[in-house]
């Protein structure tokens, strides 16, 4: 092989890996203004970073809860049609492991009280979602969380209050697992 | 249903005598309900010019099956390994939105160095990659109640398809996410404004932002732009309508990882985070509502895993006593539908015929008898048993009742 195709290959393997070489920036995309950073960022922490200003009392909640989500959730937040969101944890119920029947709601099923707000304020009311103002949906908060006797009927339900709800559930929280192969079925 | 099928067999070519009678009949009926007739001799008759758009055969009409909350794929109706784009399943929790691909903005923010919106245009710009894996519904199962039930009901709530789109490990780069963090919130822009936490690793691994299916402009029921694309992992996490990505230093407890997506487990625990799809497979032919004669009978089926490729596929056609290897159909992609085919000669006696797949980590689809005895009856979610169809005397295939202890 002549002296100058050699060369010449070698110099177009350089450049061809020089051309495919993947940069970590291409510079797309326009920055995010903390303002709009701001108005986006909705998700609710479970330590309750994220909550906003403002407040809400059962009381309160009762009257919109009734006019609001009480068509779908019943008057009392058991009767349906839809999810069924009160059941308190009672002393010397069978686990849910071993009962496919025993109904699952925020009182003796979710782990998080702040995970009430975000959902509720993100999501709620099915025919309106994100129509209710953030006092609105501390108070449908703070009513259901009475309801599934998690706090008192006058207990005021706002971002300093609402991380330390102690939600009995959360101590039968666990992750997962699962590693597949050929170990015992988990 | 069943002379619905009937029919469809007459047309392919084949069918048994006592078959073509009643078939006679009951196409006579369809013809008066407008379905269309075929030409008399079609050699004979120029058809319809180029179009702009294909169709199916106006015989066809493989179907969704809808409920309020979801819609599942017609799997008894297939024969690969792709789900046509409009047989896909759906699953949303507050409809699906409207969005303009003009409008459309995706926020990558939190613990980065550089928050960024992107937009459609711009994701595009980004090298691009293909994959084609299954999403599945960690919810996709029925209890075996009754015999009448195909697997589109037991669990047409998978699918597959060609997805494109750009790496989420180019736009973390591109956004400088920050060593520390180790979870981020995906969230839609549906109704629901859907969100769900995401172990960062995953989204260096393998995750995706998809903004194609199959080939063509994803469907606005699959995510329309854009969504997340997590293969192997449930359906959930894949948020369709992807308008925000945050990166932080722990999950958010959102309400579909709590008080949804969870499943009670042994010791009255409850199961958080369990991403991974278990390996499973079910025999699609023969399957109810099919018919079937004595002679040979090609078995054929789906099997796929989340932790990686199928290894093998075994079926048994004695109720489970002994067990043969399928063949499998080329390409065996990692977290992806596979397509399975094993040939049996039917005797004409009783017998009950079922599949278990095993993946490369050596893990062998369970009875549902062994997941409630590692679970407990009240579990729920990621359940993969084995499915039997039971297979009559008179040929009649019914899914096999199971008693749920």
């Amino acid at each position: 092989m002549p002296f100058w195709v050699c060369v010449t290959g070698t110099v177009m393997i350089a450049c061809e890996r020089r051309s495919n070489a993947v940069p970590d920036h291409f510079g797309y995309g326009r920055p995010a203004t903390e303002k709009e950073i701001a108005v986006k960022a909705i998700a609710i922490r479970p330590d309750g970073k994220g909550l906003p200003a403002g407040s809400g009392t059962v009381l309160d909640g009762a009257i919109i809860y009734a006019a609001k989500c009480a068509s779908c959730h019943g008057s009392t937040g058991v009767e349906g049609p839809f999810n069924v969101l009160v059941a308190p944890d009672t002393v010397g119920a069978k686990p849910f492991d071993q009962s496919s029947k025993r109904v699952k709601a925020i009182g003796n099923y979710w782990p998080y009280a702040t995970t009430v707000f975000d959902y509720v304020r993100r999501a709620m009311p099915f025919n309106a979602p994100g129509s209710l103002s953030d006092n609105e949906v501390y108070s449908v908060t703070a009513w259901l969380l009475h309801a599934n006797k998690l706090i008192g009927a006058d207990a005021v339900i706002n971002a300093k209050t609402l991380p330390g709800v102690v939600m009995p559930a959360r101590k039968y929280y666990v992750t997962d697992s699962r590693k597949g192969g050929d170990g015992p079925y988990e | 249903m069943s002379q619905k099928m009937t029919r469809r067999r007459l047309l392919l070519g084949g069918a048994a005598t006592a078959a073509v009678a009643l078939v006679k009949s009951s196409f006579g009926k369809v013809v008066q309900t407008g379905i269309p007739e075929a030409a008399l001799d079609p050699t004979k008759q120029v058809g319809p010019l180029p179009g702009v758009l294909g169709t199916r055969s106006p015989f066809e009409h493989p179907q969704r099956k809808p409920s309020l909350t979801s819609s599942q794929t017609p799997l008894q109706d297939l024969y690969g390994m792709i789900t046509p784009s409009d047989l896909h399943f759906e699953r949303h929790h507050a409809g699906v939105p409207a969005i303009d691909p003009h409008t459309y903005e995706l926020m990558i923010h939190g613990m980065v160095d550089k928050p960024t919106v992107f937009s459609l245009a711009d994701l595009k710009r980004f090298p691009s990659v293909s994959r084609i894996c299954f999403i599945e519904c960690s919810g996709n199962f029925r209890k075996p109640d009754k015999e009448n039930i195909t697997p589109q009901d037991i669990c047409g709530l998978t699918s597959q398809s060609e997805w494109t789109g750009v790496m989420l490990s180019t736009l973390f780069r591109e956004v400088g996410v920050n060593p520390k963090a180790t979870w981020f919130l995906a969230e839609g822009s549906d109704a629901a404004v859907m969100t769900r936490s995401i172990p960062v690793s995953k989204g260096w691994e393998d995750a995706m932002i998809v903004y194609a299916q199959n080939g063509e402009a994803i469907r606005p029921q699959q995510g329309y732009p854009a969504r997340l694309l997590l293969p192997g992992w449930e359906g959930n996490t894949s948020i369709k309508w992807l308008r925000r990505i945050e990166l932080s230093d722990g999950p958010f407890m959102t309400r579909e990882e709590t008080s949804k997506y969870t499943e009670p487990v042994k010791d009255g625990k409850i199961r958080q985070f369990s991403f991974t799809m278990d390996a499973r497979s079910i025999i699609t032919y023969p399957a109810y509502p099919a018919q079937l004669q004595k002679g040979w009978v090609e078995i054929r089926g789906l099997a796929w895993s989340g932790r990686g490729k199928v290894r093998q596929v075994e079926v048994s056609t004695d109720a489970g006593k002994t067990w043969n290897a399928a063949r499998l159909q080329e390409p065996v992609l990692d977290k992806a539908h596979t397509y399975f085919r094993y040939l049996w000669q039917w005797n004409g006696d009783t017998t009950a015929i079922m599949s278990r797949a095993i993946d490369e980590t050596g893990y062998i689809q369970p009875s549902l008898e062994q997941l409630i005895t590692a679970r407990g009856p009240g579990t729920g979610y990621h359940l993969n048993p084995v499915t039997a169809w039971l297979i009559k005397r008179d040929g009649q295939v019914v899914y096999s009742p199971e008693k749920w202890k």
